[in-house]
């Protein structure tokens, strides 16, 4: 009876084992690393039904990304998305992405000028590491009603905003207030000194604009929840957050500023040790289809790199974008390069002491 | 059978020893050495001591955790005195039901976890919040008033999220106090303040103590509560390790610091142990 049952046990597990291993030759787990509203359920239902592999949805940030992939080695993750800039510093010290297949992803549903642009910026010795996804601004988030005079990111230490003020204590803002006070950062990026130089002018700013700050914003619905509350009228942030306030009260929204928007482009690259290699490239083939970039892009509130998405783009969408961003403005963004490798050392100290002054 | 013992010793520690050994001591080691390597190059490290030197250098660390012992130990000394008159009541004053329920109601704010307790605050205290509305309500205030983002904000949230772990060995020891001594004390002419002084706080020093440790410790690692209360001059040295492991992928720096934690935070503990006269035996004991 006992053998029987043990006999009966064994040949069930077996059976199921075998079955796991057919199926695992087809469907796989996609275990995908991305910021909040990259992948909306309704697309990954879709992926899911034509395609038979499962999406697990880890949400997270650039640093976040990097931080994670970095202790496990690029495991744990079959697909992450940082920003184009964060990818080829940290492949060069760490090794935590393996190169893309170029021949297995479908260029044609890219823009070409954008797959161009982030494959040059994502080459590591011979090897491509990224393919563009998701791009977007950052600048002004303002409530015109109470802040139209703020028009560049030192406007936000004017005492008509007093008080009334937030913006993220990270690299951006260290970025666009260098702009807005007429230095070139990305052009230092080469040059340590200079930078140092260029932050340390920054530093000194950001200091004496502290007391105008209300606090630091660390994520999008904390900012969402000042802005909304009418505790802060002006702030700096993404495009997108200025464009879904803009729905819940008119008077707010998202304003390039007079230097420059800081243009980002969101990325597809495979972790080192990632296990669903198809699953992933699978991904990427199918979000980037027009119709399906459509859809993300309604989620997450901005633009795709597919080409052709935007006649499936909302047209509130579209009018928001012509508004905020008249075509003078868009010559104007400054997109990221890519960040050298001990760069945010330097940013890091200067972070820190204005964190600490009073 | 003594054999049998043995072995059953054996494997009654060994979930211990795999604790401490893989959760504790490996980490640690592993902690150790990451401080001990400098960034020469892309991808390139030597071993020196250059982060330990960053944090003695750069007088802004040393500055943050001055800061952060300090407030840790004001919220320290906070809990305490609310503590104390709330764990004497519990234990001595109130009887039967009455002390379950009380007790009861110190555990029932940890039921919900510390993010959901400290946005609470945050709730009561933001400027477009209830106290703040309610102020203005009864007259007392003429515009919108901020409590948010502050020292005090942050005080409030460090005792609130230490309160239980202070009354907790306070009611314990004040329990064991045996209620004739305190009447024998009165018997023989004690006012209410000596009996305190020279009975009860006695009786109740290793709860006191153990409980000043935790909170102690609580505090100083805490990092949700002074970053959510404290806004934009809440530098809490937690807060500075994070940055370094998370957002300047400089572990080494990182490791560095969470080091210093540890060393100098055991050395305050230490410190206030010798100068108060008491030993860790005498109070765990």
């Amino acid at each position: 009876m006992k053998h029987s049952l043990m006999k009966k046990t064994v040949g069930t597990g077996l059976a199921f084992s075998l079955g796991m291993l057919a199926q695992g030759a087809t469907a796989d787990t996609l275990r995908l690393l991305t910021w909040s509203n990259y992948a909306p359920e309704k697309v990954i239902e879709m992926f899911e039904a034509e395609t038979g592999h499962t999406v697990e949805v880890t949400s997270s940030n650039n640093e976040e990304m990097i931080a994670k992939l970095r202790a496990t080695g690029g495991g744990g993750f079959d697909l992450a998305q940082p920003s184009q800039d964060r990818i080829a510093g940290p492949q060069a010290e760490f090794g935590i992405y393996k190169p893309i297949e170029l021949d297995r992803i479908d260029s044609s549903q890219f823009i070409d000028s954008m797959l161009a642009a982030t494959k040059a910026n994502t080459t590591v010795g011979d090897d491509v590491y990224g393919v563009p996804h998701i791009w977007g601004t950052s600048g002004l988030v303002l409530d015109t009603a109470k802040a139209g005079m703020v028009k560049d990111y030192t406007d936000l230490c004017s005492d008509e905003v007093a008080g009334k003020v937030s913006y993220r204590l990270k690299r951006p803002t260290l970025i666009g207030f260098a702009y807005a006070m007429g230095l070139d950062p990305f052009a230092a990026y080469g040059d340590p000194a200079a930078y140092t130089e260029i932050m340390e002018a920054v530093e000194a700013k950001l200091i004496e604009c502290k007391p105008n700050v209300k606090t630091y914003w660390g994520g999008g619905d904390e900012l969402m929840g000042l802005m909304r509350s009418g505790e802060v009228v002006a702030s700096m942030a993404w495009d997108t957050g200025g464009w879904k306030l803009n729905g819940d009260n008119p008077d707010i929204t998202f304003v390039a500023p007079a230097s420059g928007a800081l243009g980002w482009i969101d990325t597809f690259v495979l972790p080192a040790k990632g296990k669903a290699d198809d699953a992933a490239y699978d991904w990427i083939n199918f979000v980037m289809r027009p119709e399906i970039s459509a859809m993300i892009t309604e989620a997450a509130g901005n633009f795709t790199a597919s080409a052709g998405a935007d006649e499936f783009a909302s047209d509130t969408l579209k009018a928001q974008f012509q508004n905020s961003f008249p075509p003078e403005a868009i010559d104007n963004i400054k997109w990221y390069p890519p960040v050298p490798a001990g760069l945010e050392t330097i940013e890091g100290g200067t972070l820190d002491r204005v964190k600490a002054a009073n | 059978m003594r054999n049998q013992a043995r072995l059953g010793f054996y494997l009654l520690l060994t979930p211990l020893l795999l604790w401490l050994g893989l959760l504790i001591i490996i980490p640690h080691i592993d902690m150790a050495l990451l401080s001990l390597r400098e960034r020469v190059g892309v991808g390139r490290y030597a071993s020196s001591l250059a982060n330990y030197g960053t944090f003695f250098g750069e007088p802004l660390y040393m500055w943050t955790f001055a800061r952060t012992a300090m407030m840790s130990v004001l919220a320290t000394v906070i809990t305490l005195i609310i503590a104390f008159p709330v764990s004497y009541y519990i234990a001595k004053m109130a009887k039967g039901r009455t002390q379950s329920a009380l007790f009861l109601l110190c555990l029932v704010p940890f039921w919900v976890s510390e993010l959901v307790r400290t946005f609470g605050w945050m709730i009561l205290l933001r400027e477009t919040g209830l106290f703040s509305s309610l102020l203005q309500w009864a007259g007392l205030a003429d515009g919108p008033v901020e409590m948010l983002y502050n020292d005090a904000a942050m005080m409030v949230g460090l005792v609130y999220t230490s309160m239980l772990f202070m009354v907790v060995p306070l009611v314990t020891t004040l329990e064991s106090l045996d209620d004739a001594v305190i009447e024998a004390g009165y018997d023989l002419g004690g006012s209410g303040f000596s009996v305190l002084r020279e009975i009860v706080i006695p009786h109740a020093m290793p709860g006191i103590v153990s409980g000043s440790i935790v909170v102690f410790m609580l505090s100083l690692g805490n990092y949700l509560t002074p970053t959510m209360l404290g806004g934009k001059d809440s530098l809490w040295f937690t807060e500075l390790i994070y940055s370094q492991f998370i957002v300047r992928f400089n572990w080494e720096l990182g490791a560095a610091f969470g080091f210093m934690l540890l060393f100098l935070s055991s050395v305050i503990v230490w410190g206030t142990l010798r100068l108060t006269g008491q030993t860790l035996e005498k109070t765990m004991g």
